[in-house]
């Protein structure tokens, strides 16, 4: 039977969509602009992030209005309750890439520590982390989702590599590269977190399928 | 009851710890229905297969009812959810041409063998129906009228369970001083709160509620509910409604009936959140068509 209630559910969709689009986008132009060492591509993350907040706060109103005006129940409530958390993933990945953005504004006019390779790949990761959460949102395939999840250890690798090389090989070597170094560190960082995001839209994606908490309860990705 | 030691319930009702995972909670999906309402059913109906003439309109029908715990019974008009709990009572029998196979026990015993009397088990399972239907008589005499039928002369027993029993509707505090005015001049509200006392009056064990709010306002719908809530503490409730908020507001465990078979039946919080089966889904969604 037709719903109209389902036409406000794929406007939601839609919505969550949209942000995912500037969220992947935000990922993809910070890093670049930091292996280009372009200012005004990272002035531009910056300033993009206001479309991000402002996304934020329609879904969240839209989320709230379903719930009151329907009383969403099942698969209904699973997805809207969903909806709410990947807002606020989303919405903190955007606020990571404008983190790495505003670490390629510091390193832009300084000469590079040393040739940019890992950091590329975690942020390559990063995005592909979280446009495979989208995509599962998109097609409900948990498969993926679990992918996702499991590949977490990927990025959590990288970084301790990174951080390694960083601290070992240049700042306990020389002090006077810590202000080099310590952007690289943060980037390495803030990617990261961007993958952790991606894990927990991938968990709250398998819920909303498939009501398992896979949350805390690794033993359920098997 | 009043203060409930929840973590000692759980233990001492069948729940088993193993089922909580970690320090947020409990997986729904692994907790499945073993869960902690694993208590023996109070009243159950084994392999039930109901009749009206040569129609069927229940399919073999196994559920069991647990002491102190809401059941609420939902479906679409026509699934046989108000045909199932009249047979809870008997009450079926008042329906010419009616038949009924399988077993229907209260206590473990069962309730359709010819030594049991239809009239003292209709004391031990009252019903409280859609349509507040006081008799044109006083308050007090509405609820003393049970008491009256089945033989006590006391009078002072029967003050103590009237007022008793209008306490525990919650009727008390608005018509004590009303006591010999005719219950029709009552509102819908108050009436359905008369005809819960009336059957309070008699100690039931269990009370069946055929959508006891549905000809009510939300204010007076919200009285019943708190009501029930409150009456669960004592007695095993089975409530019909179509109204499925109300369902997920006040029973502990939900069935889904569809076309005389019941579909699902388990914690009301799974069913509402994430129910087993594609029809329930479909129907508590409004997918329904």
């Amino acid at each position: 039977m037709h719903r109209h209630f389902d036409e406000e559910l794929q406007q939601l969709k839609d919505r969550i969509l949209e942000m995912a689009a500037l969220a992947q986008a935000a990922i993809a132009a910070s890093v670049e602009a930091l292996k280009n060492r372009d200012k005004a591509a990272a002035q531009k993350v910056i300033d993009s992030d206001a479309e991000l907040d402002r996304l934020e706060l329609i879904i969240d109103d839209k989320c709230l209005d379903l719930i009151a005006l329907h009383q969403p129940m099942a698969g209904d409530l699973r997805f809207i309750t969903t909806a709410i958390k990947l807002n606020v993933e989303l919405e903190r990945i955007g606020d990571l890439a404008v983190d790495v953005a505003q670490r390629a504004l510091v390193i832009a006019d300084k000469p590079l520590l040393k040739p940019l390779v890992d950091i590329p790949r975690l942020g390559e990761i990063a995005k592909r982390m979280t446009g495979s959460a989208i995509e599962s949102f998109i097609t409900g395939d948990t498969e993926l989702a679990k992918r996702v999840v499991l590949s977490d250890s990927e990025a959590d690798v990288l970084k301790r590599s990174v951080e390694k090389e960083l601290i070992y090989g240049y700042m306990m070597k020389d002090g006077s590269t810590a202000d080099r170094a310590v952007p690289l560190l943060l980037t390495a960082r803030h990617l990261e977190r961007i993958c952790d995001h991606a894990v927990s839209m991938a968990e709250d994606i398998i819920y909303m399928v498939s009501a398992v908490v896979v949350r805390h309860h690794p033993e359920e990705l098997k | 009851m009043h203060n409930v030691d929840y973590e000692a319930q759980m233990k001492t009702e069948g729940f088993h710890p193993s089922l909580v995972k970690g320090p947020v909670g409990v997986n729904m999906n692994s907790l499945g229905e073993a869960d902690m309402f694993g208590a023996e059913p109070k009243i159950s109906a084994r392999g039930v297969n109901f009749y009206y003439g040569s129609k069927r309109a229940l399919n073999n029908i196994s559920i069991g009812f647990q002491p102190r715990r809401v059941t609420a019974i939902i479906g679409p008009s026509g699934c046989g959810k108000s045909t199932f709990i009249r047979l809870l009572n008997r009450m079926h029998e008042l329906v010419p041409g009616t038949r009924l196979e399988g077993e229907i026990l209260l206590d473990g015993l069962d309730i359709l063998s010819p030594a049991c009397d239809p009239a003292e088990l209709r004391k031990r399972v009252g019903m409280v129906f859609q349509k507040p239907n006081p008799f044109p008589k006083s308050v007090f005499e509405n609820v003393a009228y049970g008491l009256e039928v089945n033989g006590v002369t006391d009078k002072r027993l029967i003050e103590e369970k009237v007022v008793g029993s209008l306490k525990k509707a919650a009727l008390w505090g608005e018509i004590k001083d009303r006591l010999k005015d005719s219950a029709l001049g009552l509102s819908g509200g108050q009436q359905q709160r008369l005809c819960i006392a009336r059957c309070l009056a008699v100690s039931p064990e269990v009370i069946l509620f055929d959508e006891p709010c549905a000809s009510l306002d939300p204010i007076s719908t919200g009285k019943i509910e708190e009501l029930i809530l409150e009456l669960k503490k004592d007695y095993t409730i089975v409530i019909v409604t179509h109204n499925m908020q109300q369902a997920a507001r006040v029973s502990d465990r939900t069935a889904f009936f569809l076309m005389g078979d019941l579909i699902e039946e388990g914690r009301t919080d799974n069913i509402f959140k994430a129910p087993r089966d594609r029809r329930t889904e479909d129907y508590i969604t409004g997918r329904f068509g």
